[in-house]
Formats: structure tokens, sequence, C-alpha cells
């Protein structure tokens, strides 16, 4: 089985002039190519400085991290959409960075733009459109670099409701079929076990792994989409399951 | 947007044709009081004038100004002292501007560097800088050298410190981002840090026009044998109040065109 990104008993601690805080303690997971992987914890355990670390945005303060990849794209929270450009301008931009923003890329893009339904939006400034349209040209500027892994960092959660789903439902599809390996980051546990393939849930800080699930729907006919995930009993199941991990109410 | 205006302006409702007029008329009613203001300060100014009711000596009138920028329109040298003193504008505007975009730059991008000068920097901008200008002018030169570079070092300053402020200012995630695509730190500079300014440098612009005038006319104060800056001490001096009086009209006038040529580059450049 090939890997494309690995953590060996990694650990980071962050130092500021008080006090010194320790983020993730002795964590080792290894994300298979094409796997889609969820990480689910209580905020500020630690999740995003995983991909902080593999993004090679942090070095480990312990442990080691092997990515064996060309290029790694990562989403935030925010679309981080660059006001001053419009949405073509804005999905160049990783390929401006790298110098590959030749005819055929630019071409590319364009086809990409087309295929997520923002053509019409290409001369656009962000200021004019939607969240969930943002949200896409956020999504089309991270795929035109062509990265073999996504790092995902709780990219839906300034949507609404109603556009997280569809949004969700959307890219969750793409990334499937395209057969992205990915790494999502989220406190959303529907969102985390209607996408992934691997639901990792951290502990409070430091985040330890708690427990890893495997999910698997074989209560499913036909295409995996996250929405028909989200109509299985064994949604249901999962659900639970990662919800008692969690234990959010302990006054129970 | 264009096309939401057209249709918009297919179903237009009698309510909203209302309401469009309403705001078109306070609009009207706003400029015509601006005007009128004008019209009848000048007029009330010019009547006291010729009623004696105020001291021309000292207040001069509208007339007599009008009289003297006409003479001084004939005999050219109205556009000599305007073209000295805005020429010294523009090179006190460029240096302080560019100079101080620069500094800011180098402070940026030595972050080091700016830790160590910040008290210095602090002081200087709380500093009048007009203080400054007798020893610059020394320095520099008795000339127009001098009084660019006393215009100059009135803008700097506050230039350093709003645009070092603003580059530091960008959203950490716009700049992570650029780092995950792999962005060395020349790619920073020019994709995000300085273009996530350009609304802050415009707006240092706006106010540097107006501290290189002042610099100008504190210059030309201190040294020239020309100017507008010039006319004005000149004028004072041998209680020529019409001569003080249209420098300093003049001076309105170069303000409003300079206010207006940058809001129109404003409009040209942010479209976003």
């Amino acid at each position: 089985m090939e890997y494309i990104c690995e953590l060996r008993n990694v650990s980071k601690r962050f130092h500021t002039i008080n006090n010194e805080t320790k983020a993730i303690d002795d964590i080792s997971f290894k994300v298979r190519k094409g796997e889609i992987v969820s990480i689910v914890g209580p905020s500020g355990s630690g999740k995003s400085t995983v991909l902080s670390l593999i993004a090679g945005l942090e070095q480990p303060s312990e442990g080691e991290v092997i990515v064996n990849t060309r290029s790694i794209g990562f989403m935030f929270q925010k679309d981080q959409l660059y006001e001053w450009r419009n949405v073509y301008k804005n999905c160049l931009l990783g390929l401006e960075v790298k110098n590959m923003d030749n005819e055929e890329n630019k071409i590319k893009v364009k086809r990409m733009l087309e295929k997520y339904g923002l053509t019409n939006f290409k001369k656009h400034y962000p200021s004019q459109l939607s969240g969930g349209m943002r949200q896409r040209a956020a999504l089309v500027r991270t795929l035109a670099i062509e990265p073999d892994l996504l790092l995902l960092d709780e990219p839906f959660s300034a949507l609404d409701y109603q556009t997280r789903l569809s949004i969700g439902d959307e890219v969750g599809t793409i990334l499937r079929n395209e057969k992205i390996s990915t790494i999502l980051v989220t406190h959303d546990i529907p969102e985390a076990v209607s996408i992934s393939d691997r639901v990792i849930v951290f502990t409070e800080r430091p985040a330890k792994i708690k427990k890893e699930y495997e999910i698997v729907f074989d209560d499913l006919s036909g295409e995996r989409t996250p929405m028909k995930c989200r109509n299985t009993l064994t949604f249901g199941k999962y659900f639970r399951e990662i919800w008692r991990d969690l234990d959010v109410e302990k006054e129970e | 947007m264009l096309k939401r205006k057209n249709e918009q302006a297919a179903i237009i409702s009698k309510e909203h044709e209302e309401y469009l007029r309403s705001i078109n008329r306070e609009r009207h009613f706003i400029r015509i009081t601006q005007i009128l203001i004008f019209i009848f300060g000048i007029i009330f100014w010019e009547l006291a004038a010729r009623k004696d009711l105020i001291d021309t000596f000292l207040t001069s009138s509208p007339g007599a100004i009008l009289n003297l920028i006409v003479k001084f329109i004939n005999d050219g040298s109205l556009f000599r002292h305007l073209l000295i003193s805005t020429m010294e504008t523009i090179g006190g505007f460029f240096a302080g501007t560019l100079g101080g975009l620069l500094i800011a730059i180098l402070l940026w991008w030595f972050r080091r560097l700016a830790l160590i000068l910040e008290p210095y920097i602090v002081i200087l901008n709380s500093l009048p800088k007009t203080a400054l200008a007798p020893i610059i002018i020394l320095w520099v030169g008795m000339g127009y050298s001098g009084i660019i570079a006393t215009a100059a070092s009135i803008s700097i300053v506050v230039t350093i410190m709003t645009l070092y402020t603003g580059f530091n200012g960008v959203e950490k995630d716009k700049i992570i981002l650029l780092k995950t695509f792999g962005a060395n730190k020349f790619q920073i500079l020019r994709k995000v840090i300085i273009p996530a300014n350009i609304p802050n440098i415009l707006s240092v612009i706006k106010v540097n026009i107006g501290l290189s005038w002042i610099g100008v006319i504190v210059g030309e104060f201190l040294v020239s044998k020309a100017g507008i800056g010039y006319l004005i001490l000149y004028g004072s001096q041998t209680f020529k109040l019409d001569l003080v009086m249209m420098g300093v009209f003049v001076l309105g006038v170069i303000a409003a065109i300079m206010y207006f040529l940058s809001s129109w580059l404003e409009k040209k450049i942010i479209k976003y």
C-alpha cells in the first residue's frame, strides 16, 4: 500500500514568553493514496496544528512527518480569496507562484471554472459572490496546482447551514471522483462521517489519538456521495459512537 | 452588476421612481447650497469692504484680489510662481512617498531592523517636522533642493508608519495561503503585501499631497525667491494683504484640483 503522508510519534509544543503549550502529543497515523481522512476533536485540540505540520508550515518538536507529495493544496475556514483579484485571477494564484501559469494551465483553470459553475463569474470580484461560490472558487484555486494531497481546515464552517451541506456534498463527491488524497479537519461529525473513508478522533489538548474509524457504508447502493451517506442507518451508528468519544456533554 | 441595473430599469415602479427623484432632489439641494454659501460669502465680503464695514487693509477684498490675479496672470508671474511651487511640491511628494514606501518595505523585510528603529521612528513622527525645516535647509541647500527636502521630510515619516502598520496588518492566513503554494518572501511582498495595501497607499498619497504643500510653503517662507509661499510672505511683510489673500486663494484652487485628481485616481485603481 502506498502512503502519501505519515506521522511518526509526532509531538508539537508552542512557546510564548509566559508559557509553553503542548498542542499534540505522540501522534502517529498514515494516509493512503486517494484516501479521505477526517480528524475530529474538541475545539483547540491541535487538529489544525497537524495540518500545519504536514504542510511544512511548522516543524514538529519531536517525531517525524513524512510527506510523499509533489504539491499540497490547503483550504482554510475562510476562502481567503484576494479581494483585489477577480475570480479567474484568484484561481491562477497558485500557478503564478509556482511559475506554472502557462497557456495550457490557464485553459485548464477555465475548464474547471466551467465545471464548477463559475464561468459567468470569472471577471467578478470576490465581494460580488455568494459564500458558496467563493468557497467553490477557493477550491478551483486549490485544485489548479493539481495537489496530490489536500489539507482542508474546517473549510465549510464559515458557510450557512444549507450552503454548507450542499458545498460539502459537492466537494466530497469531487474528491472521491478525482481520487484526491485528503485530510479534513472539522468538528462537524456528520460532515466527517459522510465525506471520509476514515475518521480519526482526537482527545482534548494535548491531542492524542483517541480512536480511529474505518467508515464503510455497506447499506449504500451505487455511487457514494455524502448526501446519500447521510440517509443510511450506518451513518447514525458512526455518528453516535463518535459523539460518545467526544463526550460533549459530561453532565449527563 | 450591469445586467442587474438593466433589469431594474425595465421594471421600475412608481414608488422607486419617487424614491430616486427624492434622492436627486436632496443631492441638488446640497450642491446648490454649497455654491450659494460661496457666492454670498464673496458678495458679503465685497460689499462689506466697499461700505467700509471692514478694514480692507487687513482683509483685502474679492475685487482687489481678482484685479491682482488678472495683473499677475497678464505679466506671467502668477504662472511662474505657481510652476515653481508646484514642481517643488511634486518633487517633495514623490521623494516622501516613494522613500517612505521603500523604507516601509525594508522594515517589513527586516523585522529586527524595524524593532530596533521603532522608538526613533515614533519620536520622529510626533516631532513637528516643520521645526526641522531650518536644519534641513541648511544641510541640503538654500534653494529648491532644500525646499523639496523639507516637503519630503514632512510626509516621509508618517508614510513609513502608516504603510509599515498596513503591511503587518495583512491577514495572516492570506500569507499562509501563499506559503502553502511555496512562495518566497519576494513573492509574498508582490502578490499579497503590496496589493492588499493599495487602498492604504492611495490614502497615504492623498494625505501626502497636502503635507508636501505644507513643506513647500514652510520652505519658501524660509529661503525662497519665488513661489506661492514667497508671495504670501512678501505680501505680509510689505502689508500687501491683497497679495497674501491671492496666494491663499491660489493654494485653495490647487488643493481642490489635486484632491479631485487623487479621488479620480482612487476610483480608477480600486475596482473591487
